[in-house]
């Protein structure tokens, strides 16, 4: 089992052959080949090459600990000192150093209660700062055409996102910010889009943005930390400066992070996000513009009939004012008064009549031609006077009497 | 050259001018044609609003059905270098 010679003494070893035996002695014990260990984060750095190196600890001792780059790569949580954590391993030695190492394959926190409290802290802390204030939440573009994404570039939320804005808004124009959107390098790579963004949205119209999508897709709390960084709700709330406004989508609907609280619109999710940032959809253009080619072929067409109906009311004021129309309405006109004219004359002759007749009638009730019916009888001078009293007679006077039926002629005694 | 010559010359241009609008200008130029009519225009000039209207709508549709969403990418290294 042994690759090495057996430590016989005194037989001299050097540092090299020394370390080399200790470190097999402790990985050849299965017990030490798979431990579960508990303590607390001290002392964490994650180097550029991707190795992470921390200690733990507990009140009475500590082990150094790695996490290789490629086990740190898939790691959901991202340790930070102080916390308290379970860490799945095996005991070994860094020949090197001489130094006795935990090799750690998996590192869990313990609850989430250190992530709670410090999220609970930051949301508490940029409240009482006035950055989730409604009163400073902008409202998103009617129609933005320009869309800033910060997200990873190789994530299933950009993916979604492209989708819903290829198929609702063509007409857009997607400037892609890519970042990691987890691990190490997400919060510097989100807050470094964030400013570039920033830059953009300062500068002139022409460059700028209409609104920012700061997203990422489902995961696990820790996934989704980098979204509860103070950094990123600072860079967020910095673009208030600016009159771009900024959506968050980051998770599911029920995931709630520091950055949905600082943007101006919480998507619950990245495609909401999308939908946010085109609320005009391609059937909606297309209605539009059908609206309009159709209102204007009525405008038209309306117009063409009032330009008609104008045209026949000149026409028959043309047609009014022509001499001819004169001629014609004198000629009515005089057909009218002849027409009265001829009612009139025979009403009126009747009338004559009628006053003539009663006339008459009243000359027979006073003519004393009346009165000789009676049996009176008229006494007259030859020369017509007729004789009312006897002074006008004398003897001999020679009389004409007239009686009913004609007259006679007497003479006084 | 012949009036009629002069005009057809006068709709190839606009027309050509219109293949170069943006969807957004050929847009607004069609809601303030629309106005314009709304508003009570004289019978020639409603003629040419009716058919520069028409022209703009077919443009703008064809733009809708063209359309593709442009993506473009700002590398976190590459300062400036999409301006250049």
């Amino acid at each position: 089992m042994f690759t090495l010679p057996l430590p016989l003494a005194p037989e001299t070893w050097s540092i090299t052959e020394l370390n080399r035996y200790v470190r097999q002695a402790l990985e050849t014990d299965i017990r030490l080949q798979d431990v579960r260990v508990r303590g607390e984060i001290s002392g964490f750095k994650a180097y550029p090459s991707g190795h992470w190196y921390f200690t733990l600890k507990d009140g009475g001792a500590q082990i150094a600990c790695v996490l290789w780059k490629q086990r740190a790569a898939r790691q959901r949580y991202q340790p930070r000192d102080g916390d308290q954590v379970e860490a799945v391993g095996r005991v070994t030695l860094y020949e090197q150093r001489g130094q006795y190492q935990f090799d750690v394959a998996v590192i869990e926190p313990i609850g989430q209660g250190a992530l709670f409290a410090d999220f609970a802290r930051l949301k508490a802390q940029l409240e009482a700062e006035g950055l989730f204030n409604p009163a400073r939440k902008r409202p998103l573009p009617a129609d933005p055409r320009r869309i800033a994404i910060v997200t990873s570039s190789s994530g299933a939320a950009l993916q979604d996102m492209l989708n819903i804005l290829k198929r609702r808004n063509p007409l857009a124009s997607v400037l892609l910010l890519p970042t990691p959107v987890q691990g190490e390098e997400a919060v510097p790579g989100i807050v470094s889009g964030l400013e570039r963004l920033l830059t953009l949205a300062s500068g002139p119209i022409d460059e700028r943005p209409d609104v920012i999508i700061v997203a990422r897709g489902g995961g696990s709390l820790e996934d989704l930390w980098a979204f509860n960084a103070e950094r990123v709700a600072r860079a967020i709330d910095a673009l208030r400066r600016t009159p771009v406004p900024v959506v968050s989508g980051v998770g599911h609907e029920t995931d709630f992070t520091i950055a949905d609280f600082v943007a101006d619109v919480r998507a619950p999710t990245p495609s909401a996000a999308a939908e946010l940032c085109s609320p005009i959809t391609l059937d909606d253009r297309r209605r539009q513009i059908d609206d309009l080619s159709l209102q204007l072929a009525d405008l038209f067409a309306s117009q063409l009939q009032m330009g008609r109906h104008r045209l026949e009311q000149a026409r028959v004021s043309l047609r009014a004012a022509s001499p001819f129309g004169q001629l014609a309405l004198a000629r009515a006109r005089l057909r009218e008064q002849e027409a009265r004219l001829y009612a009139t004359v025979p009403h009126q002759l009747s009338l004559a009549r009628g006053r003539l007749a009663g006339d008459l009638a009243t000359l027979e009730a006073f003519s004393p031609l009346g009165v000789l019916e009676r049996g009176y009888a008229i006494v007259r001078r030859p020369d017509g006077h007729v004789i009312t009293q006897t002074t006008e007679v004398s003897p001999d006077l020679p009389l004409r009497i007239r009686v009913r039926d004609g007259e006679f002629d007497a003479k006084t005694l | 050259m012949s009036p009629r010559t002069k005009r057809i010359r006068d709709e190839e241009t606009s027309s050509a001018e219109v293949e170069s609008l943006t969807y957004e200008a050929a847009l607004t130029e069609l809601e303030a044609l629309v106005a314009r009519l709304e508003a009570g225009a004289p019978l020639d000039e409603a003629l040419q609003l009716y058919e520069r209207g028409q022209a703009l709508a077919a443009h703008c549709g064809r733009l809708l059905e063209r359309a593709e969403l442009r993506l473009r990418e700002l590398t976190p290294g590459a300062e400036d270098t999409d301006n250049a």
